[in-house]
């Protein structure tokens, strides 16, 4: 019910081209609110921070600061909301493959959504992308004459990359000029591509994303897994930005786009692998020709010849020669190189090769990165190379295999070109990033054509969360949209706003335990809690639930507010793990999910919320000490219980979904939560 | 699309015709594998029949180099008209492929 009655209302939203009303609304409230929020922090730095309590006065002042620039960027997300309305008709003759990811989902659930796709009403071919590689799919598939594509031998032995690397796997099997792109469990409407289109008519336009509605979550939806903020005010508004997202379904892609950039990604790669091979087997050949210009006068000339041409390639490398031929001429050197020393003295190389074959591996010094794919060559590996104490033969070898390595094939991935982002487990915002980067568009159709699953319990959709908070984090680190060449100034603002919004973590902290201080300890964070503080915070305090008020109106925002601080310990967490993850090559980490007993009892799941648990132990209990302490006449004013009372019923009050979501049990049965898994 | 095939010293001479877009890219890839399996790893794309390439046809390109380069062998191109041209500077693949003028100049040095 509650889809049919947002459908409905999208739609007609959708239709009307009128709300310059309330954007005129949005921007007076916001710069009002801004007005208000900057006056505050600014009194705060300057008059209330009360230094003697640094250690959670500074937190606390430099949390406010957050929220503070957070508000400015969710303003300037606004500022130019875009209400598309319809579509002009489909581009003549539009070619289109409907591709359906697939991991270990049932069967059943699967089908439903492919003979949906089936029966989208533009032509089109409909594909199922099944990773699992599950014979009994593939009859389904087969039976239903829809199409089913799995992973080529391309990927024995490489990294998979999950669902981008299905894609991309599944682009060089087809060939349709735009593709649909749905989760298993994503049912699309059969007007979905009629609808969408039309917005390709603009040769530029690559990324065309609607909203994502899940079906099988109650009206109070105590998980936070609708997101009518995001699919709504904040997707129109960076669409005013031409910085609409990919969100990785329910969006149509131009295929151009996605493999142009591919391409470009592409050449990136090698030219910058190639030139830091080149340059580690520069190292190594020096090493290997002092030592054996005494021992071995023909393998040193040999070794002195390769030395000659990787210098040579690096200089034709930057005068600009292409790179497939100067990696070729070395190859070919490297080549009649070792054949000269083979024949030199075949027995010594017969040792030489045993000895290789146990120490070395078959990539040596050029490893995928495991929970990214990305290809790297490893400093620390090739620096130890380097240093070892090689035999002529093995130097040459080692080069050898350096150079098949980093060759233009791109050999340490499945396949060479890899249209989709692979730097992050969100590789939709990466690829997005990089789209706009290049000087595509995209657009933020408001319209509900395909209807989900969401997570039924706690310990998914935090898992959820946590991964998509990761993957957020990891394309902030590795390519900052701030710095990234390409991006436009709002285009900037639009992605930084989203990874900003994920150090939220650390803020609430300084939220929730500076009242909680105050009340135990009596530590003051402000000069005063006196009528100072109420009449700065107050106007910015009601003018910022004001904004809200306006642009969520007739969604539901506040699980949205609840959640960005109820999940202080994923967003922590998150932080963390990217930050290893990037800088140190650290395993990415999960959330371990309790066991479900097979009769579906649950207990509570303590062991997944005890953060959240214990601060909210904490709350309660410093009120009550609070309270005592002003009884019995020690330190604490009443305004300044009063306050952080308030203030501490408001912890509670947001808080206290967690303990709703623990106790929700979703409708459905055990099979979908299992396809949520997949997809995360 | 059509695609031409002839050897020449040991050199497999490839030459598409028309539109080498998203619907024909697949097909000269194959065509590389076949070439590449019979033992012809040497291959000169001639591009001059070519009138439109997309990133797509760019792709079977980049395919078909890392076979023959998996076979010890390799790929180059030639004869690219001013269209392909454009395409592999926009999306700067000149700098890994150099677009030869004829087929004799891409066989220099094999």
């Amino acid at each position: 019910m509650a889809d049919r009655t947002t459908h409905r209302h999208t739609q007609h939203e959708a239709q009307t081209t009128s709300g310059r009303g309330k954007i005129l609304a949005l921007r007076v409230v916001a710069v009002l609110s801004l007005a208000a929020g900057t006056w505050y922090v600014f009194w705060r730095w300057v008059w209330s921070v009360n230094w003697d309590n640094w250690w959670i006065a500074v937190p606390l002042v430099v949390a406010e600061t957050y929220a503070l620039i957070d508000g400015y960027l969710f303003a300037i997300t606004i500022w130019r909301l875009k209400r598309r309305g319809q579509a002009p008709p489909p581009p003549e003759d539009a070619t289109v493959d409907v591709f359906i990811t697939t991991y270990n989902e049932p069967v059943d659930l699967v089908m439903t959504t492919a003979l949906a796709a089936k029966a989208i009403d533009h032509p089109h071919e409909t594909y199922i992308l099944d990773d699992g590689n599950r014979p009994e799919m593939r009859a389904a598939a087969d039976a239903a004459g829809i199409g089913y594509l799995t992973r080529g031998r391309d990927w024995e032995g490489h990294t998979r990359h999950a669902k981008a690397g299905n894609l991309n796997n599944a682009m060089f099997e087809t060939y349709g000029e735009f593709l649909l792109i749905l989760d298993a469990d994503q049912i699309p409407k059969p007007e979905i591509l009629d609808r969408t289109l039309g917005w390709f008519r603009d040769p530029d336009m690559a990324l065309v994303q609607t909203p994502q509605w899940f079906s099988n979550v109650t009206e109070s939806d105590p998980l936070g897994s609708q997101a009518p903020l995001f699919y709504g005010p904040i997707q129109q508004g960076k669409d005013g930005w031409n910085a609409a997202f990919f969100c990785g379904s329910n969006a149509v892609i131009r295929r151009e786009a996605l493999m142009r950039l591919g391409i470009q990604e592409y050449v990136a790669e090698v030219d910058a692998a190639v030139r830091k091979a080149l340059r580690t087997s520069g190292r190594i050949l020096d090493r290997s020709r002092r030592q054996m210009r005494k021992v071995d006068p023909t393998a040193a000339a040999a070794v002195a010849e390769v030395r000659a041409a990787v210098d040579l390639a690096l200089q034709r490398l930057d005068a600009g020669d292409p790179v497939a031929d100067v990696t070729y001429d070395v190859q070919e050197t490297v080549r009649a190189a070792s054949r000269s020393v083979v024949s030199d003295d075949l027995a010594e190389i017969r040792a030489d090769l045993a000895s290789i074959g146990v120490d070395l591996g078959e990539d040596v010094g050029i490893e995928t990165d495991p929970r990214t794919g990305i290809p790297l060559v490893e400093d620390q590996i090739l620096d130890e190379l380097t240093t070892r104490d090689y035999s002529p033969l093995g130097a040459l070898d080692a080069v050898g295999r350096i150079m098949r390595a980093v060759d233009v094939t791109r050999s340490d991935e499945a396949q060479p070109v890899m249209p989709m982002a692979t730097v992050s487990v969100t590789e939709d915002m990466a690829t997005c990033m990089r789209l706009h980067a290049a000087g595509w568009k995209s657009a933020y159709h408001h319209e509900i054509l395909a209807t989900g699953l969401a997570p039924e319990d706690l310990g998914t959709m935090l898992k959820q969360r946590l991964r998509w908070a990761q993957g957020t984090l990891q394309v902030l680190l590795r390519e900052n949209p701030l710095t990234k060449k390409g991006l436009k100034a709002g285009q900037r603002l639009m992605y930084f706003a989203t990874m900003w919004s994920y150090l939220a973590g650390f803020s609430a902290l300084a939220f929730l335990f500076a009242p909680i201080f105050y009340l135990l300890f009596g530590a003051l964070p402000v000069h005063a809690w006196g009528l100072t503080f109420v009449t700065f915070f107050t106007p910015y305090f009601l003018l910022n639930q004001l904004l809200f008020l306006i642009v969520g109106y007739g969604v539901k925002t506040w699980r949205g507010h609840q959640y960005s601080l109820a999940m202080f310990p994923v967003w922590i967490k998150a932080c963390v793990t990217a930050a290893a993850n990037v800088w140190f090559g650290r395993e990415l980490g999960f959330i371990v999910t309790p066991k479900v007993s097979v009769g579906g009892r649950r207990r509570f799941p303590v062991r997944l919320v005890w953060p959240q648990l214990t601060v909210l132990v904490l709350l309660v209990a410093s009120v009550v000490v609070g309270v005592v302490k002003l009884w019995t006449g020690s330190a604490l004013t009443v305004i300044g219980v009063g306050v952080n009372t308030a203030w501490v019923a408001y912890d509670i009050i947001v808080l206290s979904v967690i303990i709703q979501a623990g106790l929700y049990r979703g409708p459905g049965s055990e099979d979908r939560s299992e396809k949520v898994e997949a997809t995360v | 699309m059509d695609i031409e095939q002839s050897v020449d010293g040991g050199v497999a001479v490839l030459s598409p015709s028309g539109r080498l877009n998203m619907v024909a890219a697949p097909q000269l890839k194959k065509t590389v594998d076949a070439s590449v399996a019979d033992g012809l790893a040497r291959i000169v794309v001639d591009l001059s029949g070519v009138e439109f390439i997309d990133s797509s046809g760019l792709g079977a390109l980049i395919g078909g180099l890392k076979t023959a380069r998996q076979a010890s062998g390799d790929l180059r191109i030639a004869g690219a008209g001013e269209q392909v041209r454009t395409v592999l500077g926009l999306t700067n693949l000149d700098r890994i492929l150099k677009p030869y003028a004829d087929v004799t100049e891409a066989r220099h040095g094999w």
